[in-house]
């Protein structure tokens, strides 16, 4: 009797833990759903490829055009900046904490790395408008809202993600790979970057790549300094818009074909996101396979 | 039957060595000859590996470390100016568990020669089959260059270690238990190459195998709880030891 009750109550939790892991799924599958769903009128009427490629978006014009070409290149734009600013500050800060970070100070500086990844992102929209949009309008020309002030920020942003995925991998490399290296007389830099970096290279790409899925995917520390005008860029000083502007900015007012293509627009977005799950996938199959490190 | 005495390679005099507050060596003095095979023998946490790292200074790398003593290459105190990666240069060092890094067999031989900036293809080209073929593994290895390292045979990676060592050009290689991880063929595979390197090389070898001692070392030195309990001629050591501590543990009564 005692028995049977034991047995229902483990029954019990395990289909409990069963539906909270279902909710989860559940909830990925109705984005999906509803996202592509919700894209596909626009798709239809517009056509994929003229959305896609189409540099007019003139919603509200008679008729209307909906081509978000110029944020798909915006996106793209804002996000390589924040690479160029954000992986090696980022990989090069994972090499010190895992290899030369004093034991007194290390935790400390862990802390506020994990602090800078906790920061609501418009805070960092207040830290671009009053550091960062000032000064390149001071020293350069322009209003200061540009690709330039949005690759900063997000470059500052995809830093924490990038530090801990990379410190983590350069950790895991074994001691006895920087010892083989420190033994043929290599210094200590040497066995750093011609040995634990190459050995790490699988972690710290895909510490990169959470990186720019957090760039691509950032709307309001963008908006607040990216000028958003609509237009493609033609220098790193000029203002620009991304598909996350481009969606939060319209939402509000949208309706009918308008609406349509905004939803498409997140469609479009949440495409990048999927590929870059697809190759972070890879790359850490490709880690297991080769007996490498992740 | 007199020799002229080999010359001297390394000398450790007076030598005492802390981590922390722990003494692991205990006034250490140990002469390695040119051209021989220097054995260290005696159970595990005797300071044998400790000392064996303290010749080319990998020691560095533990910060409890505190060395007191002298120890000369060539009569020049490694502890004192020499830059130590050049010492490292020229004393090479082979480690318990083959460790060849994550890259093809040919990068894995160039690392060391690249790292002291020789970078023309055709000298690397050379260097790596020189070093394989002295390490006895070119036949092998020689139609798998571009293949990882971590792909061959635990023993062809050992041998692969040591031909990485090879790389660089050393005159003294300090090998640290280096067929503990093996099988008995690579083993005796190991045992032969380090008989032929003696020749053009100075050894020194960390071993728990009493009978490697015995079959390939010219002296031994037996360690017990930090000192050098006796050292001197393999064959002495072997066939009729001094110290009572040293027969007991030769013939495996403790240890």
């Amino acid at each position: 009797m005692a028995k049977d009750i034991k047995e229902i109550r483990e029954k019990g939790a395990e289909y409990f833990f069963l539906l909270c892991s279902l909710v989860s799924i559940g909830a990925v599958l109705l984005i999906c759903y509803f996202i592509f769903a919700g894209a596909y009128p626009a798709l239809r009427d517009i056509g994929a490829w003229a959305f896609l490629t189409g540099d007019l978006w003139k919603p509200t014009d008679h008729p209307p055009s909906f081509g978000i070409f110029n944020m798909i290149a915006g996106s793209i734009y804002v996000t390589a900046g924040a690479c160029i600013f954000g992986v090696p500050v980022g990989v090069f800060a994972a090499v010190y904490m895992a290899k030369y970070c004093p034991r007194k100070i290390y935790p400390v500086a862990s802390q506020l790395v994990s602090l800078l990844a906790g920061i609501p992102s418009i805070i960092y929209g207040f830290f671009g408008m009053m550091m960062i949009v000032p000064f390149i309008q001071e020293n350069f020309s322009g209003n200061g809202n540009s690709v330039l002030a949005a690759s900063i920020v997000l470059g500052v942003m995809i830093l924490p993600t990038v530090i801990k995925v990379s410190e983590v991998s350069i950790r895991a490399v074994p001691k006895s790979y920087f010892e083989g290296a420190l033994a043929l007389g290599a210094t200590k830099e040497q066995s750093i970057f011609f040995v634990g970096i190459p050995a790490a290279k699988s972690g710290i790409l895909a510490g990169v790549i959470l990186g720019i899925g957090r760039a691509i995917g950032e709307t309001m520390a963008v908006v607040m300094v990216a000028g958003n005008s609509n237009i493609l860029p033609e220098s790193i000083f000029k203002s620009v818009r991304t598909l996350t502007a481009n969606i939060v900015l319209e939402m509000g007012y949208a309706a009918g074909p308008h609406y349509d293509a905004i939803v498409a627009t997140g469609a479009v977005l949440f495409v990048f996101i999927l590929m870059l799950n697809i190759v972070l996938n890879i790359i850490n199959k490709g880690a297991q396979t080769s007996g490498g490190l992740s | 039957m007199l020799k002229a005495p080999k010359p001297l390679k390394i000398r450790v005099e007076d030598m005492n060595l802390y981590y922390d507050s722990f003494q692991a060596l205990i006034n250490v003095n140990l002469d390695v000859l040119t051209n021989e095979i220097t054995a260290f023998i005696g159970p595990s946490g005797c300071g044998k590996s400790t000392l064996l790292k303290s010749l080319n200074r990998m020691n560095d790398l533990i910060e409890s470390c505190r060395i007191t003593g002298k120890i000369t290459y060539d009569g020049e105190d490694i502890y004192g100016k020499m830059n130590v990666s050049e010492l490292r240069k020229r004393v090479g060092m082979v480690f318990q568990k083959p460790n060849p890094f994550p890259m093809s067999v040919y990068d894995n031989i160039a690392y060391g020669p690249r790292t002291h900036g020789i970078k023309k293809k055709k000298v690397l080209d050379q260097i790596v089959e020189e070093s394989l073929q002295n390490a006895a593994i070119w036949d092998e290895l020689k139609d798998r260059l571009k293949k990882s390292a971590l792909a061959i045979s635990g023993g062809q990676q050992q041998r692969l270690c040591i031909a990485r060592a090879l790389a660089i050009k050393p005159e003294v290689i300090l090998l640290d238990e280096p067929t503990s991880a093996l099988d008995p063929i690579s083993t005796t595979k190991i045992e032969d190459l380090l008989a032929e390197l003696k020749d053009r090389y100075t050894i020194v070898i960390v071993t728990h195998n009493m009978g490697q001692a015995a079959r390939i070392s010219d002296k031994t030195a037996f360690f017990l709880h930090g000192e050098i309990v006796e050292f001197g001629r393999t064959m002495e050591i072997f066939s009729k030891p001094k110290d009572k501590k040293t027969e007991d543990y030769i013939t495996g009564r403790f240890g």
